[in-house]
């Protein structure tokens, strides 16, 4: 085959990779939708994160406004630190609150954010005040039926 | 610069621990076409690698164009080999290549040419070869013997000094046979190179070469000049000449005693 | 007992055979390594590797790419659909092909396509003595031919898995949003949401890059090492399909546990 012929098919070969990569880049990926570049970080502290993990979504009233970057532990506290990575273009008041939420029954865990009254916004680094751990599905059916047996043991006793 | 551009002296090899080549004297003059005939499995396509580098001796003397080819480097060896052009038994041409790029092959790898120059060059020696009209073809459209001729054309691409050829003539056609020995006596004339033409076709060889070494069971059984081989009355030689079928070469390859082998003895 | 020591002799014979194979074939990759300058100075002979490695598989790839994703359509929405969550269709396919499927079953293909065709090639060019005829002419057959196929193919693999990959979520939107009719924004936001460009995808492509060097470097030590006849070349040839085919399932696993691992 002639030199020009296979160059322009090799030119063409790799053209189309690049093209593929950004595809899976922009198109499928979320280097689209969040840059490091454009993101500021608040922290904020949990009882129990349940399944949260890192690169969770966080939404505000249903829209992903962030990702968490980090979790961790404070030995201290004996609570689970969140590190999360907000969109400079969502502004929140300094006392909005987050918890914990799962979507759906068996879905994945994600923060919301619930704003509040303030006219302070969030800045880097803020610490939010308010926060709502994950509500963990055997704690719950632990209290229902510890509720149940005492309510039943209540009105057994009269008799 | 001595006469013989070959010098070998009690050479010996051996493929680990088989003894092939056992104490072999050969030398070849400049400008020579010698011969290394021989039965098959004799040795002769080892003693040529031997020539080419491409093993190293066990023991003896080793020289070619006054290079001691036993403690040679991979760079020394390369470089004398830029001096040397081999012609493989069927040819080696390189099949994802034209005619035209298999010769400028070396051309191109070796010698920093403008593209026209290869070309005048590569048109010249397939012109030698009287190819010059299929420098285009690929080397699956070439027939045996041409292909042969393709690979003698890109082995002297390099103006080497020394010419190596494993069986030339195996499996060519008597009209190709005999065009391929005339033009490897005349490469051998006009360019003023050595030649070292390992074969077993003896008439052929007596025909065209200056010099003939037979090589049997490792060492060199027989040696001389063709008028010289043609007279000899040694049985070895005169079987080998007329190729008779049963002599010193025997017709049976070393068995037990046929008797013996059928239980007939019993 | 003779025939126990008999066995535990072939046995050890087999493992010093197997270890000293692998360290021929080591040395072998570090010289095609160490030989490879020229093919970078003279890059038209990688760029007729990439020619013959990664165009010529071109349409394996992209047809297989395409009904791989089609069937992970199909499937996952029958599967999904039950747990009444089809939207995350695109998450399914996206991440099953960027992180799995698209490197690992391009790779195979690969390793069917390109690499016995280069075991075969190179085979024969030994078994024909054109390797022995370049060495003859001063030139090293390690730089001229082995090196620039290896860079040929390496080049060549991660480009094929993207590639093959982007087909497959084509396939799975064609599938799930145009024939079924899954909600498209939904469909392409969640994949969004839910794939990362460093977790996911630059994994998927370190995982080609392996895979590609593992394919071709076995291929070549194959091609090289063939016994110069025809039943030898053969034979090498079906050798590189089914070890690289091993290779690449097992390092797969390996890289797998590194990289996704706790995510
Ligand atoms: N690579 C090798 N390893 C071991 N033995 C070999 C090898 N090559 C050739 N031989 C043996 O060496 C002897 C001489 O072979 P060779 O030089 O090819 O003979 P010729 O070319 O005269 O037919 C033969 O008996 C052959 O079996
Ligand atoms: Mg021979």
């Amino acid at each position: 085959m002639q030199r020009a012929t296979l160059d322009l098919w090799v030119g063409i070969f790799v053209v189309a990779g690049i093209a593929a990569v950004l595809f899976l880049a922009l198109r499928v990926g979320n280097m689209g939708s969040f840059d490091s570049a454009s993101t500021y970080t608040v922290k904020a502290s949990f009882d129990n994160i349940g399944g949260l993990k890192a690169r969770a979504p966080i939404k505000s009233a249903g829209v992903v406004v962030g990702r968490v970057s980090e979790i961790g532990f404070d030995s201290n506290m004996y609570e689970a630190t969140v590190m999360m990575k907000l969109d400079t273009r969502y502004k929140f008041p300094k006392d909005t609150s987050a918890s914990i939420m799962t979507s759906g029954l068996l879905g994945e865990q994600y923060i919301a954010l619930e704003a509040g009254g303030e006219d302070k916004k969030l800045v880097e680094g803020d610490h939010l005040k308010i926060t709502q751990g994950a509500v963990v599905l055997e704690n719950l059916i632990g209290q229902f039926l510890y509720n149940k047996s005492e309510g039943e043991s209540k009105t057994a006793e009269p008799r | 610069m001595s006469d013989n551009l070959i010098e070998i002296r009690d050479l010996s090899f051996a493929y680990r621990e088989r003894l092939v080549l056992k104490g072999i004297n050969l030398s070849a003059r400049r400008g020579q076409v010698v011969a290394i005939m021989g039965i098959s499995g004799g040795g002769k396509t080892t003693l040529l690698r031997l020539i080419g580098g491409a093993l190293r001796p066990t023991s003896g003397v080793l020289n070619v164009d006054g290079v001691d080819m036993s403690h040679l480097d991979r760079d020394g060896l390369y470089r004398l080999r830029r001096r040397m052009g081999m012609l493989f038994q069927f040819g080696a041409l390189f099949t994802d290549m034209s005619v035209f790029d298999n010769v400028a092959f070396p051309l191109r790898e070796h010698a920093d040419l403008p593209e026209e120059m290869i070309r005048d060059l590569v048109l010249m020696k397939l012109n030698a070869v009287g190819l010059r009209g299929a420098h285009d073809l690929m080397p699956s459209e070439l027939s045996g013997g041409m292909a042969r001729r393709v690979a003698l054309a890109r082995a002297i691409a390099l103006e080497p000094s020394l010419i190596l050829y494993d069986e030339p003539f195996a499996g060519l056609d008597p009209i190709s046979l005999g065009v391929t020995g005339n033009l490897i006596r005349r490469l051998t004339d006009t360019l003023g190179v050595t030649s070292i033409v390992v074969t077993h076709d003896i008439q052929e060889s007596l025909r065209m070469v200056d010099y003939v070494y037979f090589v049997s069971e490792g060492v060199i059984a027989a040696q001389g000049t063709p008028d010289e081989l043609r007279a000899s009355t040694e049985p070895f030689v005169h079987q080998f000449v007329h190729g008779e079928e049963d002599g010193p070469v025997p017709f049976h390859y070393p068995a037990p005693a046929y008797a013996d082998e059928l239980e007939l003895a019993a | 007992m003779n025939n126990l020591l008999n066995s535990l002799r072939g046995i050890g014979a087999h493992v010093i055979d197997g270890i000293w194979r692998m360290g021929v074939a080591t040395r072998f990759f570090l010289m095609t390594l160490l030989q490879s300058g020229q093919s970078f100075r003279r890059f038209h002979l990688i760029i007729r590797e990439i020619f013959s490695a990664g165009v010529l598989s071109l349409i394996i790839i992209l047809v297989s790419g395409l009904f791989v994703g089609m069937v992970l359509g199909l499937q996952g929405y029958e599967t999904l659909q039950t747990y009444g969550s089809e939207e995350a269709l695109g998450v399914l396919v996206s991440l099953s092909l960027v992180r799995e499927l698209g490197p690992v079953v391009a790779a195979l293909l690969f390793a069917s396509r390109a690499g016995s065709a280069i075991t075969a090639e190179i085979g024969l060019m030994k078994a024909t003595e054109q390797l022995a005829a370049m060495e003859m002419m001063a030139v090293d057959p390690v730089a001229r031919v082995v090196a620039p196929r290896f860079w040929g193919a390496v080049i060549s693999m991660p480009i094929l898995a993207a590639l093959f990959s982007a087909m497959g979520i084509l396939g799975g939107y064609l599938v799930g949003v145009v024939l079924i009719g899954v909600d498209e924004g939904a469909f392409w936001s969640q994949m969004q949401a839910a794939v990362d460009f460093r977790e996911d995808i630059l994994n998927g492509v370190i995982k080609s890059v392996v895979f590609g060097v593992a394919v071709t470097a076995i291929a070549l030590f194959e091609g090289y090492d063939a016994p110069p006849t025809a039943e030898g070349v053969s034979r090498a040839t079906t050798r590189t399909v089914v070890t690289s085919s091993l290779a690449i399932l097992g390092l797969d696993f390996i890289l797998t546990a590194f990289m996704f691992r706790g995510v």
